[in-house]
């Protein structure tokens, strides 16, 4: 796959306003616990908040290729910026994939501009893995539902402009659930509870009630019922998005540990010089290219208009999973520099926790692999 | 309003660099806009927003200098000329005057926008020359602009504070760092960047010869700063504030 030069370009842009806007202040926002809405704003003026969705709506028109090229660099950076992309995205979805066209000319170019953010709620306390379990209760009265319920681990809760929303409107399981739109505005939303995390402190993940919140069955996206459909099919690509970011992620704490492996001196030599290093050194490199292979190998096939959700589960799994490795070995390199907050390496550890459990933890994706090859196509 | 921004490309200066002969080693370093003239592309975007008209982005450079045009016509100017030519290689802040000059004058500008000097040659010159063979008036160091229909006024950075000088157009103006905060690129304009008008020039496409291009000033030696060697340290026994006080006073900076 080769980029084009207008494409090539774009990934260069990416890269830019990574180094010059997200990286410098990365530290300080993640201290803060900061959300940090300047750089979303910066990004969605630039055009790289809705990459892959039509320009009518808004959008780049790029290949998924491109996409996750971009959000690698972004997560490069810093990984709430990277991974907030990716839920950007994610959130665009179900309006274009299964909404009608006043929906998506109401709600699409917003979203891609960054001068609105969204939300994915589909977890709840007591509904994770096992996401057709949940409770949440959309209720139709008249020309309204009135959605009530609890949202956990809502990225960017409290801080969104909208939110997508999966509630039960029947009881048969998964085939009782539908995906709505619902404003932050709406009167009975509200931000119950901000998580305090191992990481991505600038990524706020909150818990969001919905008490007696009243939209319009105009909000419904798709037809009641297929809700959970919405959220399967939208998780697929969101698998892209994290592995894209798991690539980034493990990326910068190679070059990290590259840098000090090359410039700290024991017994009176680099220590890269030591076999016991630079041989991490390699297969930390080894890892992080398979990744970006199968990652980009099942972007591909989604660009291609091919089935893709079992290449997309295998690449989560496989980039998220190295980036773990790479960033735990990063701060071996760095020994005892590795383990204080003056290099970033002992963030990108804690960071890396999150991308095998977010989408789908490791061992769903697993689940998801492995159906897949009991049921060959 | 027509703008004229005189876009340098220079070698990235988060890289390092290779001379021979006193000259930048071509093709190794990566590539960039003068950061410097970014200030000056964003200025004319203002102006054209403000009063209508085109942003025409012109450079003399080897061909790798399209990627200054470009970035320029992908933060949203509308038009470039790149000056190339191999007769050219080595031409001084004179020469490459007479080159921007005669490429300028090819079609109608109310104003030429120039960053005060480049990033890597930094003789400061060139603007001036310009402005002199055009035959129109100068004004420099703009840290802020204000323009009118036939005029221009701009505040001008002195080591003191500022004048405000006025002067009429067409002129050439030089701008400073911190004039404005330079826009990126965004997605749409690099790919419309492609659609919009280069012409690469020769020499004598421009009407000019080999005489013009020739370097009246020539480097013999460029030679790296020298390190800055180890601080002075005081241990600070009770009299340490009276060693730092005695050392700054022997410096005169006290
Ligand atoms: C920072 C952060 C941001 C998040 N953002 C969002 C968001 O924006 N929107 C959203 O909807 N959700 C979000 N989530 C929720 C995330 O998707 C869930 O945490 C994840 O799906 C796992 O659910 P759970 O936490 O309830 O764990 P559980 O499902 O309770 O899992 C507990 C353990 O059991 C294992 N397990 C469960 N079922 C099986 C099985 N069948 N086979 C083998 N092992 C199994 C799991 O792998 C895990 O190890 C976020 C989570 C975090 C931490
Ligand atoms: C160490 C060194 C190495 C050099 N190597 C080379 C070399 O390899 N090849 C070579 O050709 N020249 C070389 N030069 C010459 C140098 O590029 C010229 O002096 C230059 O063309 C003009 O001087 P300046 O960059 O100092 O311009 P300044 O007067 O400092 O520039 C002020 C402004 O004028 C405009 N401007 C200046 N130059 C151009 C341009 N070319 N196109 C468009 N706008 C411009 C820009 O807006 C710029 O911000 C070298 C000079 C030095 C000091």
């Amino acid at each position: 796959m080769t980029f084009t030069v207008e494409q090539r370009h774009l990934i260069d842009l990416v890269r830019e306003i990574t180094l010059k806007e997200i990286a410098p202040r990365a530290d300080e926002w993640e201290r803060a616990g900061e959300f940090p809405r300047p750089a979303f704003d910066a990004l969605g003026r630039a055009g790289l908040l809705g990459l892959v969705y039509p320009e009518e709506y808004g959008g780049g028109a790029q290949p998924h290729t491109v996409y996750l090229a971009a959000l690698e660099e972004l997560a490069r950076g810093l990984l709430s910026v990277g991974l907030g992309t990716s839920v950007q995205t994610l959130t665009i979805f179900p309006g274009f994939a299964y909404g009608t066209d006043a929906q998506r000319a109401q709600w699409m170019p917003p979203a891609c501009a960054g001068e609105w953010i969204g939300s994915y709620c589909l977890s709840e306390p007591e509904s994770g893995s096992d996401a057709a379990s949940l409770s949440t209760r959309a209720t139709r009265e008249g020309d309204s539902y009135i959605i009530n319920g609890r949202k956990a681990w809502v990225t960017h809760g409290g801080v969104s402009d909208y939110y997508i929303v999966f509630a039960r409107t029947g009881d048969d399981g998964a085939r009782g659930i539908s995906c709505f739109f619902v404003p932050a505005s709406a009167p009975g939303l509200e931000c119950a509870k901000v998580e305090h995390k191992m990481g991505m402190q600038s990524s706020p993940t909150s818990q969001m009630v919905f008490d007696d919140v009243r939209i319009p069955v105009t909000n419904l996206i798709g037809h009641e019922g297929q809700g959970f459909e919405i959220a399967m099919a939208a998780l697929d690509g969101g698998r892209l998005g994290i592995a894209a970011c798991s690539v980034g992620l493990a990326q910068a704490a190679l070059d990290a540990a590259v840098k000090f492996a090359s410039e700290r001196e024991q017994f009176g030599r680099p220590v890269i010089q030591f076999e016991g290093l630079a041989f991490m050194l390699a297969d930390m490199a080894t890892q992080v290219e398979a990744a970006r292979s199968l990652t980009r190998a099942a972007a591909e096939r989604r660009d291609a208009g091919e089935p893709f959700a079992k290449q997309a589960a295998m690449a989560k799994l496989f980039a998220s999973d190295t980036a773990m490795r790479v960033t735990t070995d990063s701060v071996q390199i760095h020994g005892g520099y590795g383990y204080v907050n003056e290099f970033p390496v002992e963030r990108y550890m804690r960071e890396a926790k999150v991308l095998q459990i977010v989408e789908g933890t490791n061992q769903i994706q697993r689940l998801v692999i492995s159906r897949a090859l009991s049921r060959p196509s | 309003m027509n703008v004229v921004v005189l876009v340098k490309q220079i070698p990235d200066p988060a890289n390092p660099y290779e001379l021979v002969d006193g000259r930048l080693k071509r093709g190794v370093a990566q590539k960039v806009m003068d950061p410097g003239d970014e200030y000056g592309v964003e200025a004319a975007l203002r102006l054209v927003d403000q009063f209508g008209g085109e942003v025409n982005v012109i450079s003399m450079g080897p061909a790798a200098a399209m990627e200054a045009i470009r970035r320029a016509l992908s933060m949203g100017a509308h038009k470039g000329v790149l000056v190339t030519d191999d007769a050219l290689g080595g031409a001084d802040a004179l020469a490459t005057a007479r080159v921007l000059a005669a490429a300028i004058k090819r079609s109608e500008f109310d104003l030429v926008i120039a960053g005060v000097e480049s990033t890597d040659g930094s003789t400061g010159v060139v603007p001036q020359m310009v402005a002199e063979l055009l035959g129109v008036p100068q004004s420099t160091f703009a840290k802020e602009i204000e323009a009118k229909d036939s005029s221009l006024t701009i505040k001008r950075q002195t080591a003191a504070g500022y004048d405000m000088v006025e002067c009429p157009l067409p002129a050439v103006i030089t701008v400073t760092a911190g004039v404005n905060e330079p826009r990126y690129p965004t997605f749409k304009g690099i790919m419309q960047a492609k659609s919009k008008p280069v012409d690469t020039v020769s020499l004598g496409d421009l009407g000019l010869g080999g005489d013009d291009a020739k370097p009246t000033q020539s480097v013999d030696a460029v030679n790296p700063a020298p390190e800055r060697g180890a601080g002075e340290k005081f241990e600070d026994d009770g009299t340490g504030a009276a060693k730092v006080a005695d050392l700054l006073k022997q410096l005169k900076v006290i």
